[in-house]
């Protein structure tokens, strides 16, 4: 897999807010093709990552033309109804087994810790956030290891908005799942502070139905000497595009952002991943893999990473690795690394996007394994890194037969 | 007793200037039990051999046939070949990430042998293989040839052929690469698995010295795509002498 990587070892590098598209195509028997988005450094950044105009009011932003660079890798026409119309903001169904340490509730607009965490960035979260009536408020407090699974899969099909609230107690531990399935046009605000000391893993699934539509921003604050875990699985929607911000705010805090994602035919599959280092002697590992099978199967990964000005003693590293399975498909991949200090540990980025290869079949064939087995095992042993990263046996299981029957599709 | 023969086998690769004719009508009949020799100088075609007989997909049949025990190996895929007895160590063992050696090892017997073999006997079948290759037991959990240095994925080789017991094997400069010690090791390997399941094995090989650790009956010399001249293991103490030069080209004047 040819790939490109760079290491920071000091001030001012950034690269520009540019894109990087990468069209696969032939039928090469050796992995080609790669995005780099590193090599054009000494350019001016645009604007820094965290400057962006921020407002909770749809109203403060203009129409989206789909020009616009936090858009225009997004097939907006698709999802033009939930960027600026009507969105049912009102509470729906949620599986959730209740335990000590977990509180699980509805609560409305005025809750406190509302806008805690971030504010919208783009016109479809302030949309979400100008609509949700009540909030979801999952507040975490047991200092045991405790694990919830929040299964959510009655959005039904009109327009919605959502808005949930994860809160971690300091020193709380635990690991929780948003497990989205079945059909869904939503927009979602996600909120997480995870405040000092506390531990979380979240992971979000999204395994909707073939013709959903989900556009999701995600706020996370990371306390002093918090543990952040942040996982997205994007298998099933139509057009899913998941948006994960996450600030190291304090001291001590550290983040680590896996993503793991499988395109099939006409999916489009987007995260935009932003970390701010912004305290110091934070660690950070931002690390997405994907897979891509089938005529149209589209997935973008865009990972900004910003060292502001006191994060001095920075650890920080990203990376996105694409594995083509076969032709028509197109993956972006776009790392951008911003420091405006000095004074850190190290900073480097990573990015790839490369075709199965056909010696690892062979190969595996040689040894009497037939065609489609070879296959799992090249792509599963390609997203296993991150999947038992995850740190929980059940879902790995879950994603494992996920990945297995995204496969098996005939649709290559 | 199996026949594995090749008749007349002309073969082409693909090329980024259109097809190459590599092999032009190579015989060859290797019996069970018998060892046979394949030595010839760089570029002379023997890898095309290997692969052309492993089915990979780069190599292009033009004509000529390869049987295995009547049965057309041609028409097989890769895979089928594999479960039909045929094994290839390959000069250059490919890496697989994320593939632990173990997990490919248990699905690469499973699926020769067609049921998933008993586990603990299986577990100290892999580990005495390894011991024997003195492959410490953490290349179990190692990704398939992942970060192997060049003689250890020779000998990963050689444990795969012990433990999939094929009928015959086709074994790439398999002695390549390897220091005097890790030679004797991998030639020890291919002792023992002739001992105990009698397979035939085509050795193909740029040099003489692993054959003083194992012993030909056959010793066949290839150029330029077809067998030059055939004998005995005494064949193999006259090229050590004399080298290829005689049957090269005479030397571009
Ligand atoms: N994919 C390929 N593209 C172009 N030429 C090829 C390809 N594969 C093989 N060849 C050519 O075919 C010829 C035979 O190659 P082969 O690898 O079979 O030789 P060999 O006898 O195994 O050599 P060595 O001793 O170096 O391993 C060489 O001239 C080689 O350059
Ligand atoms: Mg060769």
């Amino acid at each position: 897999m040819t790939e490109s990587t760079a290491t920071s070892p000091a001030r001012g590098l950034a690269t520009p807010d540019g894109n990087t598209a990468v069209e696969v195509t032939g039928t090469g028997t050796r992995p080609s093709i790669i995005s780099d988005a590193t090599n054009r450094h000494g350019a001016v950044p645009v604007q820094t990552r965290n400057a962006r105009f921020t407002s909770a009011d749809v109203a403060d932003f203009p129409e989206v033309t789909g020009r616009e660079a936090n858009w225009k890798l997004t097939p907006v026409d698709r999802i033009r109804d939930l960027l600026d119309g009507p969105l049912d903001g009102s509470a729906y169904s949620v599986v959730a087994q209740p335990s000590d340490g977990v509180d699980v509730r509805w609560v409305p607009r005025t809750d406190p810790r509302i806008g805690l965490a971030g504010i919208p960035e783009d016109k479809a979260s302030a949309n979400a956030w100008s609509s949700f009536g009540t909030a979801l408020a999952i507040t975490l407090s047991g200092e045991e290891h405790t694990e919830l699974v929040v299964g959510r899969s009655e959005f039904g099909t009109l327009p919605r908005a959502a808005h949930t609230l994860l809160e971690a107690k300091p020193f709380s531990d635990s690991l929780v799942v948003l497990d989205n399935t079945g059909s869904a046009a939503l927009v979602e605000n996600l909120e997480i502070l995870v405040r000092d000391g506390a531990r979380l893993t979240l992971v979000t699934v999204q395994d909707f139905a073939e013709d959903a539509r989900y556009v999701a921003s995600h706020f996370a604050q990371v306390g002093r000497d918090a543990t952040f875990k942040h996982v997205v699985v994007s298998l099933g929607g139509s057009v899913v595009r998941v948006n994960p911000s996450v600030t190291l705010a304090d001291t001590g805090a550290d983040g680590e952002l896996l993503g793991v994602y499988f395109s099939d035919a006409g999916q489009h599959l987007e995260q935009q991943v932003f970390l701010f280092h912004k305290a110091a002697n934070t660690r950070g590992r931002v690390n997405y893999k994907g897979a891509l099978q089938g005529a149209g199967a589209r997935t973008v990964w865009i990972g900004d990473v910003l060292i502001g000005p006191e994060a001095s003693g920075t650890d920080s590293y990203e990376q996105n690795r694409n594995l083509v399975l076969s032709d028509g498909t197109r993956a972006d991949s776009i790392p951008n690394l911003e420091i405006e200090t000095g004074d850190i540990l190290g900073a480097g980025h990573a990015s790839a996007t490369g075709r199965f290869d056909d010696e690892q079949l062979f190969y595996l064939q040689s040894r009497g394994i037939p065609e489609e087995e070879a296959r799992r095992l090249v792509v599963r042993g390609f997203l296993i890194d991150i999947i038992q990263r995850i740190g929980s046996a059940a879902l790995e299981e879950r994603l494992t037969a996920a990945i297995e029957a995204e496969l098996a599709r005939d649709d290559r | 007793m199996s026949t594995l023969t090749i008749s007349d086998l002309q073969v082409s690769v693909e090329t980024d200037q259109g097809a190459k004719q590599i092999l032009r009508g190579v015989d060859l009949t290797i019996n069970e039990g018998e060892i046979h020799a394949i030595m010839g100088p760089n570029g002379s075609g023997k890898s095309t051999l290997a692969y052309a007989i492993a089915g990979h997909p780069k190599y292009t049949v033009d004509g000529g046939s390869i049987t295995l025990d009547g049965e057309d190996v041609l028409a097989m895929t890769v895979d089928q070949r594999a479960r039909a007895g045929l094994f290839l160590a390959m000069q250059y063992p490919v890496e697989i990430p994320g593939v632990t050696n173990s997990n490919f090892l248990r699905t690469a017997k499973t699926a020769i042998t067609g049921e998933a073999p008993a586990i603990r006997g299986w577990i100290k079948e892999v580990r005495d293989s390894m011991g024997k290759l003195r492959m410490d037991s953490s290349f179990a959990e190692r990704n398939v040839n992942e970060g192997f240095s060049g003689g250890e994925k020779k000998r990963n080789e050689i444990l795969q052929m012990e433990l999939l017991k094929p009928r015959f094997a086709v074994l790439d400069e398999t002695d390549s690469g390897l220091d005097v010690d890790a030679l004797k090791i991998v030639s020890e390997g291919v002792n023992r698995a002739m001992a105990a399941t009698g397979l035939g094995i085509l050795l193909i090989t740029h040099y003489t010295r692993i054959l003083r650790y194992i012993t030909p009956d056959f010793v066949h010399v290839f150029v330029a795509g077809r067998v030059a001249e055939e004998g005995g293991p005494e064949l193999a103490e006259r090229l050590e002498d004399e080298g290829y030069d005689r049957f090269l080209p005479e030397a571009v004047s």
